[in-house]
């Protein structure tokens, strides 16, 4: 398989990505997209790994890696997005300015 | 001994910070400590005087203080010679008194302690300007003094005559310095160096031209006229007065209007060397010492009178050193200390037992005050020149040299013309008469007659009355060290530098003697008759109003300045600086601090709160740094 092909579909999936984190309202699909930008970049890890026959296979340790950080992460995300829903009624992220001037 | 001159100033100045620092925690509230280093350094000054009256060679400690290149050394040393070694004694001796002397007059004083330590910075700033041996050092010395006679006058600031008086003194003195220190910026253009012993000889060897050499003499002296209260610049001494007396005696008698004398002194060659500036010497010294005079007339105030007189027999040291008597000049210094230290200290004490300065609220404390009356009446006979008391003998050596270079036969070697020292003759004999006037005078207003005053005047104690007593002792001998009495070794040979030899005792004139003494016993009869039956009830200037308006208003002078400078800087000068710095310098850092308070909250609104913007935001920048990286530093 070329490389190419890899490289397409994740830069389509990390632009889905920054699209959502950029223009969605809701907090919960921010953090979706969120999700979906570092699946973009595990798959660049792996198609890279791949490609280049590396025998430490580091792309996929590393896709590994970011997997595990990206499930901590929504965890604490969901659990602040929780909060603010308890305390404001809404999951909407651009109600939540609170740190602005 | 004498490698061991520079312990005196430094024994002082350790005190001063001993006591300033922890003066209030001390036995006697440092005050013993400040009389005990000047002490010590009174028994080496005279240890010092001895060997060099001995006959040992001046002793020259030499140092580098900054070094910045070959031309240009700041060397810091001290000389003893002669002339260092009498004035270390003159120094020291007053100081100590002053300081005893202070112990009893100060009791209970709220600023005890850092009166004490000024008093020692005092006496070390006189002393570095003593020994040092190079311009730059005697000019610390100089300022040292200047800061501390604002202190000292300005001691008891709550009243704001007395802080004017302080302000007043500080900036009249400055005009001078000023004069001095181009004096000194001329001196070391010429001689490339700041050393007094080198600026002399080139002086002496013709290297420095004699344009420079009179230009550089004439700033010196303007140094000279503001330390020394010269006309036109005396008029701060006589407000001076507005210290407690002890300062009044330190001032007056060892320090600070010494100074000027000493500068003169010590840079005499130099002034030798051109007629303009000794001529000038000769010339102020006779304005002032006449008008001086004439103004002590007419003062109430005990301790003005006697202010006046300072400044007039500081002029009687001027005009001897300007008609060549570089002796006598010295030794009416000398005397002068004795007898002027001794009259302040003794009105001190009567100032202390009536609770006025006023002569209209003393008389009649001869009886009362039998030993301050003793001590107060042989220093002022010794004033007025009576045979044989101190002033006698220097105010004649003065008047001798002056009738020797005038109308007789001059020394070798006197720039001074002729008609300049007929000038200073004639003057200093009518100013000899007018101090025997104000002499008796103040004697007989103080002492005479009957009590004017309220309070009830009693024998001050025994602190205050030993120095009073002991300077009297010194008004009375410190003459006879001139005297022909003491042969070929006397108070000349002293004196005698290597850059100044002595010429032989000034051989006294008995003619003139007699001459002068006649004037000043005439002046205390006419003093006697006026006043003995105390204070007049218009007094007999008042018959001469233009006279005694003109003297009321010191000849206009304080007038003169105030109107022309004092207002001009107050009213005009004054405020335009203080808008200038607060409107244009800091307007300037004012204005960006605004500026950058304005831009800021103009920029706050970037901070929307808004994750997505931020977002954003940091998405544009990857963006376009990957742009940058890639298209432009990646080429």
């Amino acid at each position: 398989m070329p490389l190419l092909y890899p490289l397409v579909f994740a830069a389509f999936l990390f632009s889905a990505g920054v699209y959502g984190v950029l223009a969605r309202r809701n907090a919960v699909m921010v953090l979706m997209s969120i999700e979906l930008m570092l699946n973009a970049v595990n798959v660049n890890l792996v198609a890279f790994s791949a490609y280049l026959q590396d025998k430490l296979l580091a792309g996929q340790v590393f896709a590994l890696f970011v997997v595990a950080v990206a499930a901590a992460e929504v965890g604490i995300g969901l659990a602040i997005v929780l909060l603010i829903y308890r305390n404001r009624e809404t999951v909407n992220i651009d109600e939540v300015d609170l740190l602005r001037w | 001994m004498e490698r061991l001159a520079w312990l005196v100033p430094a024994l002082t100045l350790a005190a001063w910070a001993l006591i300033l620092l922890v003066g209030r925690r001390l036995p006697g509230k440092g005050a013993p400590f400040g009389i005990l280093a000047v002490g010590a350094g009174w028994l080496l000054s005279l240890g010092i005087l001895g060997r060099v009256i001995g006959g040992a060679a001046p002793y020259h400690l030499r140092g580098d203080w900054a070094p910045f290149s070959t031309d240009l050394r700041i060397p810091i040393g001290i000389t003893v010679d002669g002339l260092a070694a009498v004035l270390l004694v003159v120094v020291t001796t007053v100081s100590l008194l002053v300081q005893i002397y202070s112990v009893g007059y100060m009791r209970g004083d709220e600023r005890y302690v850092l009166f004490f330590a000024n008093l020692s910075l005092f006496t070390s700033g006189m002393l570095i300007v003593v020994l040092a041996d190079n311009l730059l050092f005697l000019l610390v010395g100089w300022e040292i003094m200047g800061v501390c006679s604002y202190f000292l006058i300005g001691h008891w600031w709550e009243d704001p005559a007395n802080a004017r008086a302080a302000i007043k003194a500080f900036l009249v003195t400055r005009v001078g310095d000023i004069g001095f220190l181009f004096g000194i910026f001329v001196f070391f253009w010429a001689a490339k160096s700041f050393e007094i012993e080198r600026i002399i000889a080139g002086v002496e060897s013709g290297a420095i031209g004699s344009t420079t050499v009179t230009l550089g003499a004439v700033l010196l002296f303007c140094g000279a006229i503001g330390k020394s209260g010269q006309f036109p610049l005396h008029v701060w001494l006589p407000d001076a007065m507005a210290g407690p007396t002890p300062v009044s005696a330190l001032i007056h008698a060892a320090t600070m209007v010494a100074a000027g004398v000493f500068l003169v002194a010590r840079m005499f060659p130099v002034f030798e060397a051109s007629a303009t500036a000794m001529n000038e010497i000769a010339v102020i010294a006779s304005i002032t010492m006449l008008i001086a005079a004439l103004l002590a007339l007419v003062q109430d105030d005990i301790k003005r009178v006697l202010a006046y007189s300072t400044v007039s027999q500081l002029a009687y040291m001027m005009a001897g050193l300007g008609v060549g008597g570089y002796e006598s000049g010295v030794f009416h210094l000398f005397t002068h200390a004795f007898f002027k230290a001794g009259l302040f200290l003794a009105a001190g004490c009567v100032i202390h037992a009536v609770g006025s300065n006023s002569m209209s609220r003393m008389g009649g404390l001869a009886k009362v005050m039998p030993w301050t009356f003793w001590s107060f009446t042989v220093g002022a006979l010794a004033l007025a020149g009576i045979f044989p008391l101190a002033g006698f003998w220097s105010k004649d050596e003065i008047l001798t040299e002056a009738w020797n270079l005038g109308f007789g036969t001059p020394a070798e070697h006197v720039a001074t013309s002729q008609g300049v020292a007929q000038i200073v003759f004639v003057t200093g004999m009518f100013t000899a008469f007018l101090t025997a006037f104000y002499v008796a005078r103040m004697l007989w207003l103080t002492f005479g007659s009957a009590y004017r005053g309220d309070r009830h005047p009693h024998e001050p104690d025994g602190f205050m009355l030993l120095p009073v007593v002991l300077l009297a002792v010194g008004a009375a001998l410190a003459g006879l060290l001139g005297s022909p009495l003491m042969g070929e070794t006397n108070f000349g040979s002293w004196i005698a530098t290597p850059q100044l030899p002595a010429r032989g005792a000034v051989v006294i004139n008995w003619g003139l003697a007699a001459t002068a003494t006649a004037v000043a016993l005439v002046g205390m009869a006419l003093g006697w008759r006026l006043y003995r039956k105390g204070l007049p009830e218009r007094e007999y200037l008042t018959r001469l109003p233009l006279l005694y308006t003109t003297l009321e208003h010191k000849f206009y002078l304080d007038d003169l300045y105030e109107r022309g400078i004092v207002r001009g800087v107050v009213g005009g000068l004054a405020p335009a600086t203080y808008w200038f710095d607060q409107r244009v310098i800091d307007g300037v850092v004012n204005g960006i601090a605004l500026g950058t308070r304005q831009l800021a909250r103009g920029l706050r609104y970037v901070q929307t709160g808004q994750a997505q913007w931020y977002a954003a935001a940091l998405f544009v920048g990857v963006v376009g740094l990957a742009v940058v990286v890639t298209q432009v530093i990646g080429r």
